[in-house]
């Protein structure tokens, strides 16, 4: 045990003198498509992956991607384990007292019921992944709220009869609506949340400012809005 | 993998399989099975040696350190397993970068606790947060281990404590009338006796050690159960494989591997306690000896 930790001392310093750039940790879920997963060739992918690395680029900084649970997420970042978090998450005030958020860098989008079939009871039971503005959401609606640790747990629910639908953003359920046979979008789309932004500690002041910096340049030059078509398809929400 | 697989959305399904079982979360997913082997391989001798040091401590003459041990078995024991896990993971890692922070951070002023958050100067952090991924996993594996190795070390030491009292006590005076000493006793007469009655205890242990393994999951370590849920969920088009939820079929292949791996050690431990028994003054020693 000592000697584990002494070498990995060693090794940090050592690499820590070898490489001139800092690393960032990126914190991400790497269960959420298209925003973030694990592709099969069991890379971190996705248009949050796309985009991270290109941030990371154009800052000139060397990043390194770290997948973490989703409900343990904001802790691990707050404790130092990553350094930044782009897992689909919503800009809301709850977690801006926590954490500070970048601008968006995916614009608020509405979140839609998905079901089995098309009269489904949105009163009823309605699955929700954890700690997200959807399971707020659905909690207050007066339905019953029945949570998940992972997005693809709540579609499994609807399926086998557990809820009567799920409850997410309208861009993790639509390629299960389009691609299921079984699955559709029912009820009206719902507009939440302020979009999605990086998650930084409060104390990285510098860092949020120069990823804001970026996003920006981003959203002028187009490219955001090309990747954004790219993983969203083109009737998606862009910036102007 | 293999060269007809750059097209999986063309290929007839069983060439479609050959490539999704080889892809490259495949690979880990199989890569992880050793890891499995591997945290056994490491936590079952470290446990026993726990168990050991816990066993000697109980049957010590000094009474702190009788004190000691059975405080050490009577804690372990008496917590559920998720909680001593859950608990001990973070307080291990906490009080380590705690005692890096008070030695190399000697001029920090900030709180370490602030609301929710446990924060050290970043030189004091484990491992470092500049250190490659591979580091981070390899600490946590080896939190882990040594975590599963405090639990079962408890459950051994309370099986070789009473192993050494089964020795019969012929024996220990027989050695004393010699004029062995008693640390020559211990050593000589006591140790090579007593694991014939430690072995049925030990060998369950064993097996719930291994049946143990998938608590890695619940400490954030990408092990079999990680990856069988990971692979086995439905997958959109977002994937180069798409396919529907197929977690159940997963699942099974684990607890066929479980099974049969419980099974091979189930035999491996009969065949062991049938090579200790031999020559002791037990009921399976004696049939032995007639036997022969």
């Amino acid at each position: 045990m000592n000697r584990l930790i002494l070498s990995t001392a060693v090794l940090a310093l050592t690499a820590g003198a070898a490489m001139a750039q800092d690393v960032v940790r990126m914190g991400t879920e790497g269960a959420y498509p298209p925003y973030n997963f694990i592709n099969d060739s069991g890379n971190p992918d996705g248009f949050e992956i796309e985009l991270g690395n290109e941030l990371c680029k154009r800052a000139e900084l060397t990043c390194e991607w770290v997948t973490n649970d989703w409900d343990s997420i904001i802790p691990n970042l707050t404790s130092g384990n990553y350094d930044t978090i782009m897992a689909g998450m919503s800009i809301t005030d709850e977690r801006e007292e926590v954490i500070d958020f970048t601008q968006n860098y995916y614009p608020p989008t509405a979140s839609v019921y998905v079901a089995l079939d098309d009269d489904a009871d949105l009163t009823g039971v309605v699955a929700a992944q954890v700690n997200t503005i959807q399971a707020g959401y659905v909690a207050e609606s007066g339905a019953t709220l029945l949570e998940f640790a992972t997005g693809d747990e709540t579609i499994a629910a609807v399926r086998n009869g557990e809820a009567d639908a799920v409850f997410a953003d309208l861009d993790f359920l639509a390629p299960f609506a389009a691609e299921e046979a079984d699955l559709s979008i029912v009820g009206e789309p719902v507009p939440l949340g302020g979009g999605i932004g990086m998650g930084l500690r409060e104390s990285d002041t510098e860092m949020k400012a120069k990823f804001d910096a970026i996003i920006t340049e981003m959203k002028a030059d187009g490219t955001l809005n090309t990747m954004l078509k790219k993983w969203f398809g083109d009737e998606t929400q862009t910036y102007e | 993998m293999f060269s007809y697989c750059t097209e999986p959305s063309q290929l007839e399904s069983l060439r479609w399989f050959s490539c999704f079982l080889t892809n490259g979360v495949h690979l880990k997913f199989y890569t992880s099975f050793g890891t499995v082997l591997l945290l056994l391989a490491i936590t079952a001798p470290v446990a026993l040696s726990f168990g050991f040091i816990g066993a000697v401590a109980s049957r010590s003459h000094f009474p702190p350190l009788s004190f000691l041990g059975k405080l050490y078995t009577a804690m372990v024991r008496g917590i559920p397993d998720i909680a001593f896990f859950l608990f001990f993971v973070i307080a291990l890692d906490q009080g380590l970068e705690w005692l890096r922070h008070q030695a190399l951070c000697p001029d920090w002023t900030d709180p370490i606790r602030q609301g929710a958050n446990f924060l050290v100067c970043p030189e004091a952090k484990l491992p470092q947060s500049s250190s490659p991924q591979i580091w981070h996993e390899i600490y946590n594996s080896a939190i882990a281990i040594f975590t599963f190795s405090i639990v079962f070390g408890a459950f051994a030491s309370n099986v070789l404590f009473g192993a050494m009292k089964a020795v019969p006590y012929a024996q220990i005076e027989t050695a004393h009338a010699y004029g062995m000493s008693n640390r020559q006793t211990f050593w000589r007469i006591l140790v090579p006796q007593m694991w014939v009655y430690a072995l049925p205890g030990l060998s369950n242990l064993w097996m719930i050690l291994i049946k143990a393994t998938p608590l890695l999951f619940l400490l954030g370590v990408e092990d079999i159960v990680y990856w069988a849920r990971e692979i086995g969920g439905s997958k959109t088009s977002a994937y180069t494989y798409p396919h529907p939820d197929w977690r159940i079929y997963y699942f099974l292949g684990l607890l066929v591997f479980y099974l049969v791996f419980t099974r091979v050690s189930e035999i491996a431990l009969s065949r062991l306690t049938r090579k200790l028994s031999h020559g002791q003054a037990t009921l399976a020693g004696e049939q032995q000896r007639r036997e022969a």
